[in-house]
């Protein structure tokens, strides 16, 4: 661990009053970055504080709205789509950009080919591959099909890119996320080596411990909002995890109920693995609002998707009621009175080109059908009966869902799911993108129901929403249940601690 | 309520007709625009008996193209359907030739239930190697068109297939040739075909999830449809529209031959998207396609009876025809 403070280096790359709007939602309020040389930055802040928006301004991806940004002190517009790699400014994505039927050498080179007489140089090629892997201590081989290598190597080879261009400037999103422990350390060692040639690093993850242990300095983001920058020697992960937090619930939720302690369990699940997550077990009670946390990854949705049979099991079981519900069969799920609310209502919740009743009724039209054939009568009323009910504003009606306002979307696809008429309902980022009036609607329908005698799970990273609702919250974190916590356990700062790993707690 | 909402919603509009679906519209304003030309090229193109006549013809691709609009609303595409027609037909012809059943009159209700049972088992092929095999439906289809058609020519060795029983031939003509209330019996069958296709896209749940499977199947998936299911029983409803041309198609000439057909799936899938059905899936219009395949026989009947196109020439105007149509399509839809 350096504890070094490279104060005094000469700062390369630094934004000033950085904001940035997208289609008039503004993301970036006026923030402030400075990148020195030979520094390892990380940058934090909780899932949509703005952190990817602020690396794609600094790597020329996108523009920002209004501010500078300058490179050696000197105020740059950097060039779009990568041409920043020019200058020095180098990204490595989270989904790696490599074309898989290449060779390494051809990989490192791409676009920059080295010619002899207008004839590939592939030999000076090879060697100056191997000599920058070699400088790198990676054993990958130079000859090797992209698409043969390990996610470890090809993150190896995407690092050897940067530095064969020379790069000045290292952006890594979430690197981290895929190795092992082992590649890890080999990649921090790497990181270091580097840094202290010169190169700037920033370092964007969500892993407090691995902030601490590799970065010199720490910047955070809240609510598209600088915070703190500083030296990460003087702060510790509660401290940081606060900085990520730190704000206060407001009245945008419903007075929460809990249910009684021998409430009948209507949910339970049982050691349920698929191929990321293992082994997750847990219960729901009748009239619970029961909450899934942890970081963008960590399996929640895949578990969900698993339960109500949208995806293979590889093992365990769910029970509904007491009753086991076969796996890979969401009719027969949806039948057992356990309905699943997908979080991607654009790709996988509505039919875009189709008119709201289409959409509405599509999970359960054998409500609708009788002697064989659909009774428009019956959806016509259904329709009217959901528009009221969740409050569906539309002008005209026979627009198509595509065209429907994010608010009103949602609404839609909450009424479809609900015209299943399920017990038990599990809603994936019940909010996402939607605007603040709309989700206290659905916060106070989500009450509603489970006043009713209903059991919801709520999936969601927004965490003032789960800390809000929920009476229990689950807590994921690399496709295991990290804790479950309940009363007034139920912090952000302690749901922190368990979703970046600090703290641990078999299931209760 | 959001900012978005402004900019998404567009103005308000009063119901008009600017509210009609251009695209349900457009293939009977074609339909409508060709019949006047036709009577300008010639006088006795709008008569009663030709106009009868060109529909009679226009049954075999008809039938087949309500099939394929089920499989093309489900994103789905077969490209087996000449070549299938030719090999139930050659089935259909043996197994009377056979002369299992002596009585002629079972012998052809036996016939015909034969020719339903291996349309249905042929599209029942096509969909599940396109969904349990997951093959491209292009090419898993283009294999069975090879299939079918390789088959037809064995069971022929080259040359014709033809209903030797001069008294099932006698009790099977009016089939084609026959009149119910003076109106050609082909006739009756295309609409009474195209009533029950309607019926079932658009009034049963299967309709239903035919067109949200072709529209986006992780939507399909996600509500608890069996997408797979409802892809391999469209397959299968194209195979038994395939049977229904069949058993009208056999009696007309009472003989079959390895040219059976052939280029049939083009004009098959030319009528759906003529009809104003997306490619793409998601929209399925059965009217449209009985227009659409209307149209391509009335442009042949106006090259036959006008004297400046040769009719040699018919093929490349259907293939134009398609173009035009997906032209026309798109930029229908860019207006709306």
């Amino acid at each position: 661990m350096t504890t070094e403070v490279v104060d005094g280096a000469p700062v390369v790359l630094s934004a000033r009053r950085i904001s940035k709007s997208f289609s008039g939602v503004q993301v970036l309020f006026s923030v402030d970055f400075e990148l020195r040389q030979g520094e390892i930055h990380a940058l934090m802040g909780e899932n949509g504080a703005g952190k990817s928006t602020l690396v794609k301004i600094l790597s020329g991806f996108e523009q920002p709205t209004s501010g500078e940004i300058l490179l050696d002190g000197k105020s740059v517009k950097l060039p779009a789509n990568g041409a920043a790699e020019a200058l020095g400014i180098v990204i490595i994505h989270q989904e790696f950009n490599l074309a898989e039927h290449l060779t390494v050498t051809e990989s490192l080179f791409l676009g920059r080919e080295v010619t002899r007489f207008g004839v590939l140089d592939r030999k000076f090629m090879r060697a100056e591959t191997r000599r920058v892997l070699d400088l790198l201590g990676s054993h990958v081989d130079e000859n090797a099909m992209v698409g043969s290598l390990s996610i470890a190597e090809k993150q190896m080879v995407e690092i050897a890119k940067a530095i064969s261009r020379d790069a000045r400037v290292v952006f890594m999103d979430e690197p981290t996320a895929v190795l092992s422990r082992e590649e890890t350390n080999f990649l921090f060692r790497l990181v270091r080596k580097l840094r202290d040639k010169g190169t700037s690093f920033v370092f964007v993850s969500h892993k407090l411990d691995e902030v601490m242990e590799l970065t010199d300095r720490v910047t955070v983001l809240r609510d598209g909002q600088w915070i703190k920058t500083s030296p990460t020697s003087i702060l510790d992960g509660e401290a940081i995890a606060q900085l990520m937090v730190g704000r206060e619930l407001s009245s945008l939720y419903p007075a929460k109920t809990e249910p009684d302690i021998d409430e009948e369990v209507v949910l339970r699940v049982n050691g349920l693995s698929t191929g990321y997550v293992r082994d997750a077990s847990f219960e729901v009670r009748r009239g619970e609002i029961l909450g899934f946390s942890g970081m963008i990854g960590s399996g929640r949705t895949e578990l969900m998707e698993a339960i109500v049979g949208l995806r293979p099991r590889l093992a365990g079981e769910v029970f509904v009621r007491g009753q086991p519900v076969s796996s890979g069969d969401v009719h027969a799920v949806n039948n057992a009175g356990l309905a699943y609310m997908t979080k991607d209502r654009k790709a996988k919740g509505l039919l875009l080109d189709a008119g709201m009743m289409a959409n509405l009724t599509l999970q359960s039209l054998a409500r609708h059908t009788r002697l064989g054939y659909l009774d428009p009568g019956s959806e016509e009323a259904a329709l009217v009966k959901a528009r009221r009910r969740f409050d569906i504003r539309v002008r005209d009606d026979s627009v198509i869902a595509g065209r429907m306002s994010g608010g009103n979307q949602q609404k839609l696809l909450l009424a479809k799911v609900m015209e299943t008429d399920p017990d038990i309902i599990i809603i994936d980022e019940p909010t996402r993108g939607i605007d603040v009036g709309t989700k206290q609607q659905i916060y106070h329908f989500i009450s509603a129901l489970a006043r009713d005698g209903r059991s919801i799970i709520v999936v969601s990273s927004e965490m003032p929403e789960v800390i809000g609702l929920c009476s229990r919250v689950v807590v994921m974190r690399e496709g295991h249940i990290a804790g479950i916590l309940e009363g007034d356990e139920i912090s952000e700062q302690e749901i922190m601690r368990y979703a970046a790993g600090l703290k641990k707690k078999t299931a209760a | 309520m959001s900012v978005n909402e402004e900019g998404s919603q567009g103005v308000i509009r009063r119901r008009s007709w600017r509210d009609i679906d251009l695209r349900a519209v457009a293939p009977f304003v074609a339909l409508a625009l060709l019949l006047l030309v036709g009577a300008l090229v010639n006088p006795n193109f709008i008569s009663i008996n030709n106009l009868a006549n060109v529909a009679t013809r226009s049954a075999f691709i008809a039938i087949i193209a309500v099939g394929a609009t089920f499989v093309i609303s489900s994103g789905d595409l077969d490209l087996s359907v000449g070549a299938m027609v030719a090999f139930i037909a050659s089935l259909m012809i043996l197994f009377m030739n056979s002369g299992v059943i002596a009585d002629p009159a079972l012998m052809l209700l036996a016939a015909v239930l034969f020719t339903i049972v291996s349309g249905a088992l042929c599209g029942l092929t096509n969909g599940l190697i396109t969904t349990v095999g997951k093959i491209e439906p292009f090419i898993a289809t283009l294999g069975t068109m090879g299939i079918y058609r390789g088959l037809t020519t064995w069971l022929s060795q080259g040359g014709a297939i033809t209903l030797k029983e001069p008294e099932l031939q006698e009790i099977y003509r009016p089939a084609y040739f026959g009149t119910i209330f003076g109106v050609p019996v082909p006739i009756v069958v295309i609409l009474a075909v195209t009533a029950v296709a309607a019926f079932i896209l658009y009034r049963t749940r299967y309709g239903r999830h035919v067109v949200a499977v072709g529209s986006n199947r992780d939507v399909a998936r996600y509500s608890g449809i069996s997408v797979n299911r409802v892809r391999t029983v469209a397959f299968v409803i194209q195979g038994l529209c395939v049977a229904a041309a069949v058993l009208l198609y056999v009696p007309r000439l009472g003989s079959t031959s390895a040219t059976t057909g052939i280029l049939w799936e083009l004009q098959a899938i030319t009528a759906v998207v003529v009809g104003g059905t997306a490619l793409k899936g998601g929209a399925g219009r059965v009217w449209g396609t009985i227009c659409g395949a209307f149209i391509l026989e009335l442009v042949g009947n106006i090259m036959l009876l006008s004297n400046f196109i040769s009719e040699y020439l018919i093929g490349a105007i259907q293939g134009a025809i398609i173009i035009i149509a997906m032209l026309v399509q798109r930029s229908l839809v860019r207006k709306s």
